[in-house]
């Protein structure tokens, strides 16, 4: 494809690269909605950068007919950093996962994070090394057997939702690999806000850490496990719908209440408000079976970014007269 | 601002010299970076040749009076060509006891000590490490000893000013410094107008100061008239004609790049970097350039900083990152991706004394092999070195030049003295500077990213928000042409080829190896890189005055080598190689060119000197090859 017609398909920011990721991998499931996304955004493949780092979600750019780059690492957030500060209107995606992310690059995930540079970073989290054949990684749960734990590891995971808002994250999502509309939701709300959103995508690896996340993602047992939060309304699960969330009365932690029981109304059941980021830290804790796993936009309280204050608005003036300035400050002559 | 040299009309009354070293020296708190300074401002604005030699420690305060705490500044400066900060000190200026013991061994017998004998009490001579005082027993007597209690006059000086204690004794320097200026004749001018400006919002301490200088220049008048004390005359020195002003290497670099990238026609340079000692003043000097199209990234780590560098050379920005040598053996892992990718990027290694944390102050040149080998795989890059500290400005815009032309990373040596040392720089006409404009590619017709220039093998420039040029690159190995992924054996072995080709080939794009000094045949050439010019020179020009037939090859470009190299070594019977490493560039030429090449190398962390060189000449013309 050479020129970018508008309206784009989806099928239009597919390159004519051969996809490579194991068959019944998440990645394609995210590819999918992530081609759909950028259509519905309208998105100009010319002004869109996929940058990503080593890992299998890392291949992501070579399957986009936008730009893209593949690069070391760990290190995409830096590359995409330096990007938007030569170019500060391209959008930019940055596409990693749980070991580029938060293992060997997690310095970088922090900073990129901390200085709110406008890109979106969308973390696929399966738990596991892939391309490096099934080693544990930092989202790994307690007791995860693999090749470099083969008793079963004993290193606690940390959570992405936390680590992002501890950096100081102004956008945090959260979405299933498989779930496309939620995705494909939470990544448009993600590229509309201006600064650096974190997506975190649960992503099944069917090869070395298959289920990983049935405990939610079992469309059986969905309802009751999963909650999909909307700022402004009462966040409400369950089968019946009748199952929510509020502040346990005289602490400061959440339950899982049932409404009708107990004398609970409508009235108890919390409201998400996607600015507040003490509420949006609660709800990232949240694990089954206790509570549900939370899904969606769970923090947007956006603020100037990084680039928008560094790079100035016009180029540089190509014809300050440099002479002037090497001689500024004392000079004399010889003759 | 402008000004003239100042005439002086004192005729006859002063001894003459044609060089001199001097060496101000206290405690790192005691000011010696800024006495040095404007004694080099006040010697440059009378028209003088100069180099200088900033030494300080590592410890921005170490506990007061103590060897290791000693700071330093040297400045070398004569009516005559001055290449070197100078072999041996003629004048010492010592503020205590500590610097005194430290800078004894490189004042030449016979030389001036100007000690402050208010700070040789037995605490500070004992933290010295001084059992008696030598300012009263014989370890002084081969110097001419000045002792002056320059704490108590400075005191005196400073009285009326109402100032505390602590602040008086700060105005020492400034004591010392007015003694100085006359005693090499030098005005006051420039440093009273600094001063008042430095203390605008203090005006009682811009006094004091001011005060403080004029005193000390008085008593040397006064000491004169009685016959205490002995001026000197130096007069101005031969330079070429026009503008002038002093610059550091650092300054000289940062011009450099801020020339080429007007050269190339880049409106926006992108500089990621991470402090490290020396290469921070870059940073320093160029986050206050982004009028002039400069961003600068203070990031989180070096491999941060090279990264930023690569996604702005991705997005059509130039990529600029700098360090030194543990900074750059971090960024290492990215080089290679700009090697494999083919974008351009600019690595500033201001070189110190190694291995890893190493003598981060004293200066060293042994990140050579790092810089031409130190990646994995393949990963050929060009590698230039500056010379002097004005050089840094020509090696800066070439590589802006050869890395947007060939699109490749360029490491560019420097190191802790070049980055400090300053001279004085005949202002070049920027305007009329080469211009070299960077073409970025726009055509999507027959569009592939690595269809190369068949001349230069260069990759076109295609950046992220050109219509119609989409296409995806990445460390994994290409396809030649389209810029696939490729496990093809074959087509590894073909960009591995190419990659080496493209740096090779840059060998016909560069000026044929002049000789510095000398013809180019005789029975010794003298072959240098980087900051070791100035002394290599000089003792080649003293080996020349004795009629040794010897010359000074001195080379910018370390990789690859400009291509009449091997013939020029081969005109000369011996090859002396010196270096501030353990021999790599030696190695480089020998494994080369098949070249007898010798070492000479010195890791003190402290300059050659000229009569180290000389006398490595000698013996190498008295030995058998």
């Amino acid at each position: 494809m050479t020129t970018s017609t508008l309206p784009l398909a989806p099928k239009d920011f597919a390159s004519d690269q051969e996809v490579r990721w194991c068959p019944g991998c998440g990645d394609y499931a995210i590819l999918k909605a992530l081609q759909k996304t950028l259509a519905d955004l309208e998105a100009r493949p010319e002004s869109t950068v996929f940058v990503s780092g080593i890992g299998c979600s890392s291949r992501f750019p070579y399957y986009m007919s936008t730009y893209g780059f593949h690069t070391i690492h760990g290190r995409a957030p830096a590359i995409a950093t330096g990007l938007k500060l030569a170019n500060p209107d391209l959008d930019v995606w940055v596409i990693t996962g749980d070991g580029d992310g938060f293992s060997i690059g997690g310095n970088h995930l922090l900073h990129v994070l901390r200085r709110n540079v406008d890109l979106q970073i969308v973390l696929f989290n399966n738990e596991i090394y892939g391309l490096t054949k099934g080693q544990v990684s930092p989202t790994s749960r307690v007791g995860t057997k693999s090749p470099t734990s083969p008793r079963g590891s004993v290193a606690h995971p940390l959570n992405p939702v936390a680590v992002a808002l501890g950096a100081g994250a102004r956008f945090v999502g959260r979405a299933i690999d498989i779930d496309q509309k939620r995705l494909i939701g939470v990544l448009t709300a993600a590229q509309q806000h201006r600064g650096a959103s974190f997506v975190e995508i649960f992503q099944n690896c069917v090869v070395y850490n298959d289920n990983v996340f049935a405990d939610f993602t079992d469309r059986a047992t969905a309802t009751d496990t999963q909650l999909h939060v909307e700022h402004g309304k009462p966040m409400r699960y369950g089968a019946d719908g009748n199952r929510g969330l509020r502040i346990k009365p005289g602490t400061l932690q959440l339950e899982s209440i049932v409404v009708g029981a107990d004398g609970i109304t409508d009235d108890d059941v919390l409201v998400h408000d996607q600015t507040d980021k003490t509420l949006a830290g609660l709800l990232g804790a949240l694990k089954p079976p206790e509570f549900p796993e939370v899904l969606g936009v769970l923090y947007d309280n956006p603020a100037e970014s990084y680039e928008s204050q560094i790079v100035p608005k016009e180029t540089a003036d190509q014809h300050t007269p440099l002479n002037d300035l090497i001689r500024a400050g004392r000079t004399w002559s010889v003759t | 601002m402008s000004t003239t040299a100042p005439t002086h009309d004192r005729t006859g009354t002063r001894e003459v010299r044609e060089a001199v070293v001097v060496r101000f020296a206290g405690d790192s708190g005691d000011g010696m970076q800024l006495t040095g300074s404007q004694f080099t401002l006040e010697t440059a604005l009378a028209g003088l040749d100069l180099t200088t030699f900033p030494d300080y420690p590592a410890e921005i305060r170490a506990p007061v009076g103590t060897t290791f705490g000693v700071s330093a500044f040297q400045i070398h400066f004569g009516s005559v060509d001055v290449k070197t900060a100078g072999d041996e000190i003629d004048v010492l200026v010592a503020m205590n006891p500590a610097a005194l013991k430290v800078n004894l061994g490189n004042l030449r017998l016979g030389g001036i000590i100007v000690a402050d004998s208010g700070s040789f009490g037995d605490r500070n001579l004992a933290k010295a490490g001084y059992d008696a005082n030598p300012l009263e027993d014989n370890t002084l007597a081969p110097y001419q000893v000045i002792r002056l209690d320059v704490t108590q006059l400075t005191m005196n000086a400073v009285e009326s000013f109402g100032l505390s204690k602590k602040e008086a004794l700060r105005c020492r320097n400034m004591w010392a410094l007015g003694l100085m200026l006359w005693m090499y004749d030098r005005d006051r001018t420039a440093t009273t107008s600094w001063l008042a400006k430095k203390f605008a919002s203090r005006e009682t301490l811009a006094q004091a100061n001011i005060a403080a200088i004029n005193a000390g220049h008085a008593y040397g008048e006064t000491a004169e008239l009685s016959g205490n004390l002995t001026g000197y005359r130096v007069a101005d020195a031969d330079l070429p004609p026009g503008e002038y002003r002093t610059i550091s290497g650092t300054e000289a670099l940062v011009w450099g790049l801020v020339s080429g990238l007007r050269s190339a026609g880049i409106p926006r340079l992108v500089f990621g970097s991470y402090p490290i000692t020396p290469a921070s003043p870059v940073l320093h000097s160029l986050a206050t350039m982004r009028d002039l199209g400069v961003i600068t990234f203070q990031a989180e780590d070096e491999i941060a900083a090279v990264c930023s560098a690569i996604g702005a050379s991705y997005g059509g920005a130039l990529g600029v990152t700098s360090s030194s040598g543990p900074g750059i053996a971090l960024k290492t892992e990215a080089i290679g991706l700009a090697v494999s990718a083919e974008l351009p990027l600019i690595i500033l290694n201001m070189q110190r004394a190694g291995p890893s944390t190493g003598l981060p102050t004293k200066t060293e040149q042994s990140d050579l092999f790092q810089a031409v080998y130190g990646r994995n795989g393949d990963t050929p890059v060009a590698v230039l070195a500056a010379a002097t500290s004005t050089d840094c400005f020509e090696v800066g815009r070439e590589a802006v030049r050869l890395a947007t032309k060939y699109m490749t990373p360029v490491i560019l040596l420097s190191d802790g003295y070049l980055a400090n040392a300053a001279e004085p720089w005949l202002l070049p006409d920027l305007d009329g500077l080469e211009t070299w404009p960077v073409r970025f590619h726009t055509d999507p017709e027959g569009f592939e990213p690595f269809r190369r220039d068949p001349v230069t093998l260069a990759r076109p420039w295609a950046v992220p928000g050109t219509p119609g040029l989409m296409h995806r690159i990445g460390g994994i190995e290409k396809q030649d042409g389209t810029g696939h992924i490729s496990y093809d054996p074959d087509n590894h072995q073909t960009m591995t080829d190419v990659r080496a080709a493209k740096i090779a080939g840059i060998a016909d794009d560069v000026p044929p190896q002049a000789v510095a000094l000398g013809e180019d045949t005789g029975r010794l050439a003298v072959v240098g890189w980087g900051s070791t010019f100035g002394p290599i020179n000089k003792g080649v020009e003293r080996a020349r005055a004795k009629g040794q037939a010897v010359s000074h090859v001195h080379l910018r470009y370390l990789n690859p080598f400009p291509a009449n190299l091997g013939t020029l070594l081969g005109n000369f019977e011996r090859i002396l190689v010196p270096e501030m490493n353990n021999g790599q560039l030696v190695t480089m030429l020998r494994s080369t060119f098949l070249v007898p090449a010798e070492p000479l190398t010195k890791v003190t962390g402290q300059p050659f000197k000229i009569s180290e060189i000389e006398a490595a000449i000698d013996a190498a013309l008295e030995s058998q090859p």
